[in-house]
């Protein structure tokens, strides 16, 4: 059981510059990170703190510099030939732009879940294994299809796709293809889920199922959200930060950035007086 | 000043509901022009594809009707004699000795048994003038594969002479005056008592496809210049396929873009619309004067009929490529795919459709293609049929240009053929191209 580290509150009440923060806790550290398009700079000496075990969500207007933060944090930023990022981003203290990390190495440990269901159009089995199978992760067909199906179960998709493996995954419902892409993503073994607005294209219902599954995945995986809507960041996050105009506003607990925000932006922006 | 302001603004801008029945007054009186443009239109069309169509079933009435006779041949039934004193008057059996024999006297002899009143030496040449220089090969051929044959009479169906052909499907007939065409009346005559006995027959032309070019009309056939054609267009897929693919593949996915690659895309646009004539200049400077390979052999026409085609599969490819969804490469990267294992698991199998497809037109192009073969000496004279791509050799559309050029009036009816034969493949490769992108096109 990985419940075993004491999560919640304490860290996240603590001041976000505080050394005192218990590093172990840490999962992503990062200090100082300037992002630019171009001569456009998207993000402003944002610095940061994703813990272990937490959801962290990311709010904000859009084009605040919310989905090019979460993009720099498993360098898919690096796709963007005129993205250039500067300052430290840390995982687990190797700084993720060093030599130390390879950047195939760092996607297979930081899994990510994009706004648009994405499956391959391959079968549902074949979406799933495909990151165990490049990793060499299975070392054994029958390893290959505990994967998949711990992976499906643990994505709550096992039930209904169990009889239709061999099925296209691109022919399931919106709902049920998201669902998917987070089993092709924790078929990884990530330590880290990025999330970027994962239930945008998707109806309430299936939004509400995600949102439990995200839930359950906080006990194995770290997850950093990035969302539009106000209600689910503070249905699923234990830290929430609030990004303005390439400015990290505020962050801290969840409970505490809804009910007494410091920051006037923040008020006027969960309050629904702009954005 | 306030006061004619006002009343002048109210009269030119009425009020709301005025200006909502005037709004629509407005459209009313407009719709019977966007109709009648849209009518005018849909017209144009309508007439555009007419023309198209009619223009194209022109020229398909007229290539079928001028092609339909060389799909049949006539032959002569003939009794021939293989006397061993012509054939073999020592007796050896010798191959040399039984290939070498006047196998002409005998048919000829088959002939004017037929006719025994002719006696008068011009008379006879115009009867020997019905058989085609194939009926003695054809006895040949029979003799040498089975020797013990010599001293027996046999029947053969041996080819008549392309005019005599011709006179038989009626397309030289008697109402040209005697001294304008190739068939006397005399000939005409014992052709005419030939058919009346029962020796004259017609059948499909199997000759035509299996024979390469031939001088006589009736022998030459298109066999030769298609496996020319087979040779040709293996070297130039062999070649165009991966380098264009893998040039597309580096071009699209892995280069920088700056400059260079701009200037480069660029190059093979241009290149694209390169006279192919230069293509085949460049061939025979480089490939044949610079590095010494064979004239006229497909391995020479395939590489420049392969570089004539890789701007095509190049571009296409590029298309394809670039139609993937990014969200998929982003879903293979997130998962901690390489690069290499990005483009070769996701991104080149999901624009394969748009690669084949493209290839296939690029296929299609080269088959058709004949200014930079000429270059190169693919328009020799080539009676054997290649077996191999450094044989000399001809392809289908140069065949046509000689057939075209030839001045027997047979040729006429080959050309065609081989048009259709042409048009044959190229309509199998277009549907090709078109099922497999029906086939394996995918949505998103």
């Amino acid at each position: 059981m990985t419940e075993a580290i004491p999560n919640t509150p304490s860290a996240a009440t603590l001041p976000l510059d505080s050394v005192s923060e218990a590093p172990r806790n840490v999962k992503y550290h990062t200090r100082d990170v300037n992002v630019f398009y171009g001569d456009k700079q998207a993000l402003f000496d944002v610095s940061l703190d994703i813990h272990e075990h937490e959801v962290t969500a990311l709010i904000g207007p859009s084009g605040c510099g919310k989905s090019t933060y979460l993009r720099s944090l498993n360098r898919m930023n690096d796709t963007i030939d005129i993205c250039r990022v500067s300052g430290a981003i840390e995982l687990d203290g190797v700084d993720v732009y060093s030599d130390e990390i390879d950047v195939v190495h760092l996607r297979a440990r930081v899994g990510m879940v994009f706004q648009k269901p994405n499956p391959f159009p391959k079968t549902i089995f074949e979406n799933v294994a495909y990151g165990p199978r490049i990793h060499g992760i299975a070392t054994s067909k029958s390893e290959l299809d505990f994967i998949v199906e711990e992976s499906l179960s643990k994505a709550g998709l096992w039930k209904e796709v169990k009889d239709r493996l061999d099925e296209p995954g691109t022919g399931l419902s919106g709902g049920q293809q998201q669902r998917l892409c987070i089993a092709r993503a924790i078929a990884v073994q990530p330590e880290v889920i990025l999330m970027d607005e994962p239930c945008s294209a998707l109806d309430p219902i299936a939004t509400a199922r995600i949102e439990e599954l995200i839930d359950e995945l906080r006990s194995n995986f770290s997850i950093v959200i990035v969302t539009h809507s106000m209600q689910q960041a503070a249905r699923v996050s234990q830290r929430t930060a609030f990004f303005h105009l390439g400015d990290l506003v505020e962050v801290g607990e969840t409970g505490k950035i809804f009910t007494t925000p410091d920051d006037q932006k923040t008020q006027d922006y969960i309050t629904g007086r702009f954005g | 000043m306030t006061d004619p302001a006002m009343t002048e603004t109210t009269s030119t801008y009425p009020t709301s509901q005025n200006r909502a029945k005037r709004a629509s007054d407005a459209v009313k009186s407009g719709l019977r022009r966007r109709y009648a443009a849209e009518a005018r239109f849909k017209a144009y069309g309508i007439g555009a594809i007419a023309l198209a169509l009619s223009v194209v079933g022109i020229l398909f009435a007229t290539i079928i009707t001028n092609g339909l006779p060389a799909f049949t041949e006539t032959t002569l039934k003939l009794e021939v004699e293989l006397n061993e004193s012509v054939i073999d008057p020592k007796g050896t059996r010798e191959p040399a000795t039984l290939a070498r024999a006047n196998y002409r006297k005998i048919v000829f002899d088959a002939l004017s048994a037929e006719f025994p009143d002719v006696t008068n030496r011009g008379e006879k040449r115009e009867l020997r003038a019905i058989l085609s220089r194939g009926a003695s090969f054809q006895v040949q051929h029979l003799v040498v594969n089975d020797p013990s044959l010599i001293g027996q009479k046999i029947t053969v169906e041996v080819p008549v002479s392309s005019d005599f052909d011709l006179y038989e499907k009626g397309v030289i007939n008697k109402s040209v005056a005697e001294a304008d065409r190739r068939v006397s009346d005399k000939q005409m005559e014992w052709h005419d008592t030939l058919k009346t006995r029962g020796a004259i027959s017609t059948s499909f032309n199997t000759t035509f496809f299996t024979n390469a070019d031939s001088r006589e009309p009736e022998l030459a056939g298109i066999w030769g210049a298609a496996a020319g054609s087979f040779f040709t267009m293996i070297v130039t897929l062999l070649l165009s396929f991966p380098i264009g693919v893998a040039a597309a593949v580096y071009l699209e996915e892995f280069a920088p873009k700056n400059r260079i690659t701009q200037v480069i895309e660029v190059n093979i646009n241009n290149l694209a619309a390169v006279p192919s004539i230069v293509y085949g200049l460049l061939g025979l400077a480089v490939f044949i004067n610079f590095f010494g390979l064979p004239r006229s052999a497909p391995l020479v026409g395939g590489m420049v009929l392969a570089l004539m085609t890789l701007p095509t599969i190049i571009i296409a490819s590029r298309a394809a490529l670039k139609a993937v969804p990014p969200s998929i490469r982003e879903a293979a990267l997130g998962l901690g795919a390489s690069k290499m294992q990005v483009v070769s698991h996701h991104v080149l199998p999901l624009a394969m459709p748009g690669i084949l497809t493209g290839t296939i037109i690029g296929m299609a192009q080269a088959l058709g293609e004949t200014a930079p073969l000429l270059m190169i000496g693919m328009v020799a004279f080539i009676v054997d049929i290649p077996g191999g791509i450094t044989d000399p050799a001809t392809v289908l559309p140069v065949q046509v240009y000689l057939w075209a050029d030839s001045p027997e009036r047979a040729f006429v009816a080959r050309t065609s053929a081989a048009i259709m034969v042409l048009l044959g493949f190229l309509i199998v490769m277009n549907a090709l191209a078109v099922l497999l992108r029906k086939k394996f096109e995918r949505r998103w």
